[in-house]
């Protein structure tokens, strides 16, 4: 027994650190010193996780996609191909990071480095474990949400700085896209937020471990419209009409080379990662896994949920084709934003029931869980058929310039 | 993956005091002035948009020094998220030749105007009795709004959202092909 008291201890990184603020503040160190140093240790704990996921990610992304493509994928560099990512790293870096002639400069410049802010940022707020949470905000998850809003300006900086049609255009579809899929996004995660009451992403943990049960056990349609929202702020497969390669060559990205481009490429990576862990943690318990993380780790089963989840996305992004850009927006406007509503409305009446009648618990979650799964399967269903119904809107013939008879600024200028 | 005991640094984190502020409040003062500042004095219209959300960050940071974390965040996710794309729309709709920050004709009127604004913001700066708050600040300001929006803000809360209906019907019924 206290063998296992020991592990108990030794599990949780928390312990680790709260013995070092004890020693220090046994030395006598400030207060201000003692948190600086706290921070900082996250800090490096975080940027260390953040980018050996980045080089872990690109090879199983790639040996994955060669399962799903029937072929081998990168082999040859290392073991397995482990240094694959090593390799492409020290290729690209070595490679010139060309800036074209027209382009704004400093935008250019700048756009890959400040990408990675957000990125690294949402980060902070993840509950790795009991007591392992960097910065335990009480608004958690609106946090995240902003930090995911900013990305589109930073995405616009690189396509305008470019000075290329294709990069131009790949960012504005960036702009609408997420604007777009914001609000199904935002809708879902308020439907989580409102059952689990607390917005701090530690709390909504808690509640899951006080309740003994994932939340995605009661919010299978927000778990599903997060998903699907979050593929399509990711750019990845199904929805990467912002770089589709067959329509716009590269996208936002094109006149990236080198070691910028490489930035673009891995901060996507980070993203991915960064949404898994939010899944992890929003819908299937972060580190608590039903008792579980007596025995394992809870930052470790919280890095295993947030690899499950990357598969998944893996999964969607290597066997779902591209959709069309009209396609895309329909999907985000006519079937997410109603199913999100009708979720907001539903977890609304339960939780109001929950509170009102003062159920205990028990009775009352096992009940709301069969009721939302049957709701969220009649929902889709149901909608999928009415939307399905509908005869797709026919493009109009593309009219010319000329013909709308707008002065172009050329011709303007003359 | 910070392993830091939440109770503990809890007491630290609410009471926000001390040089580490000081140094947070006159950094962000600095980073979002100048950033305002960059907004009038570029002559690239994209640019200044770009410095305008710099201000815009600058200012939630400020926020975050008043520990009011709601609104910090609520400003970056609608101004810097959402209002900034609106310009950067804007901006990109109008022809290239005008896309410039140049002297218009406007600047005497407008000078005149930013002249009043500062003149009133002054005048309520040194008119109002600044007294320090006696209770120390809220645990948790999102469920403190949250119960405001809905008990005594009730009625214009519900204005608001009416409001907002109206604007997005007219938005639709502005866009809707015949």
């Amino acid at each position: 027994m206290s063998l296992l008291a020991r592990w108990y201890d030794f599990r949780d990184l928390g312990n680790a650190v709260g013995g070092l603020i004890d020693a220090l503040r046994d030395a006598g160190a400030p207060e201000g010193l003692i948190y600086a140093i706290t921070g900082l240790l996250g800090a490096v704990g975080i940027l260390t996780f953040v980018g050996v996921a980045a080089l872990i990610n690109v090879w199983l992304e790639r040996r994955l996609m060669g399962r799903i493509q029937v072929r081998r994928g990168p082999n040859r560099v290392g073991p397995f191909g482990l240094l694959q990512p090593v390799a492409d790293a020290i290729k690209l870096i070595q490679k010139e990071a060309l800036i074209p002639r027209r382009a704004d400069g400093v935008v250019f410049t700048l756009a890959p480095i400040v990408i990675f802010i957000p990125a690294i940022l949402a980060f902070a707020v993840l509950p790795w474990g009991e007591r392992m949470v960097l910065a335990d905000l009480n608004v958690g998850v609106l946090y995240l949400l902003a930090l995911g809003s900013t990305t589109t300006i930073i995405i616009f900086m690189a396509g305008y700085a470019s000075d290329n049609k294709y990069a131009l255009l790949g960012s504005m579809r960036v702009i609408a896209m997420l604007i777009s899929y914001e609000i199904p996004v935002v809708l879902a995660l308020l439907a989580v937020v409102a059952f689990a009451g607390s917005m701090s992403l530690s709390d909504i943990v808690a509640f899951q471990q006080t309740h003994n049960s994932w939340l995605f056990f009661f919010q299978p349609l927000a778990l599903l419209i997060f998903l699907l929202g979050s593929t399509v702020e990711l750019n990845r497969t199904p929805a990467d009409i912002a770089e589709a390669e067959s329509e716009i060559v590269a996208g936002y990205h094109i006149e990236y080379s080198g070691i910028k481009a490489g930035l673009f490429l891995a901060v996507e990576l980070v993203n991915a990662v960064a949404v898994s862990a939010i899944l992890a943690a929003l819908f299937l318990g972060g580190w608590w896994t039903f008792g579980l993380e007596e025995f394992v780790p809870g930052w470790l089963l919280f890095i295993a949920k947030i690899y499950g989840c990357y598969f998944l996305l893996i999964l969607i992004r290597y066997t779902l084709p591209r959709f069309r850009v009209d396609q895309l927006m329909a999907f985000a406007w006519k079937f997410l934003l109603p199913l999100s509503i009708a979720n907001i409305l539903l977890v609304a009446l339960e939780v109001f029931i929950w509170r009102e009648y003062e159920i205990s618990a028990g009775i009352v979650l096992p009940i709301y869980a069969v009721v939302n799964f049957t709701l969220a399967g009649l929902l889709i269903a149901g909608w999928g058929r009415v939307m399905g119904r509908q005869y797709e809107r026919v493009p109009k013939h593309p009219r010319m310039v000329n013909e709308i008879d707008v002065p172009l600024p050329a011709r303007a200028s003359t | 993956m910070c392993r830091c005991p939440r109770a503990r640094l809890r007491r630290e984190e609410a009471s926000l005091e001390g040089t580490g502020v000081v140094i947070a409040f006159w950094s962000l003062a600095a980073l979002t002035v100048g950033a305002a500042l960059m907004v009038i004095l570029v002559r690239n219209l994209l640019h200044a948009v770009l410095f305008l959300i710099l201000s815009f960050v600058g200012v939630a940071g400020l926020y975050i020094t008043l520990s009011a974390d709601f609104v910090a965040v609520v400003q970056v996710l609608i101004y810097a998220g959402a209002i900034a794309v609106l310009m950067i729309f804007a901006v990109m709709l109008t022809p290239r030749a005008s896309r410039d920050n140049a002297e218009g004709l406007l600047q005497v009127p407008a000078l005149v105007l930013a002249g009043f604004v500062v003149a009133g913001v002054t005048f309520v700066v040194l008119e109002t009795d600044w007294r320090l708050a006696s209770r120390g600040s809220f645990d948790s300001t999102a469920t403190a709004i949250g119960e405001a929006l809905l008990s005594p803000f009730v009625l214009p809360f519900e204005i608001a959202s009416v409001l907002l209906v109206a604007a997005m019907v007219g938005a639709i019924v502005l866009v809707r092909e015949e």
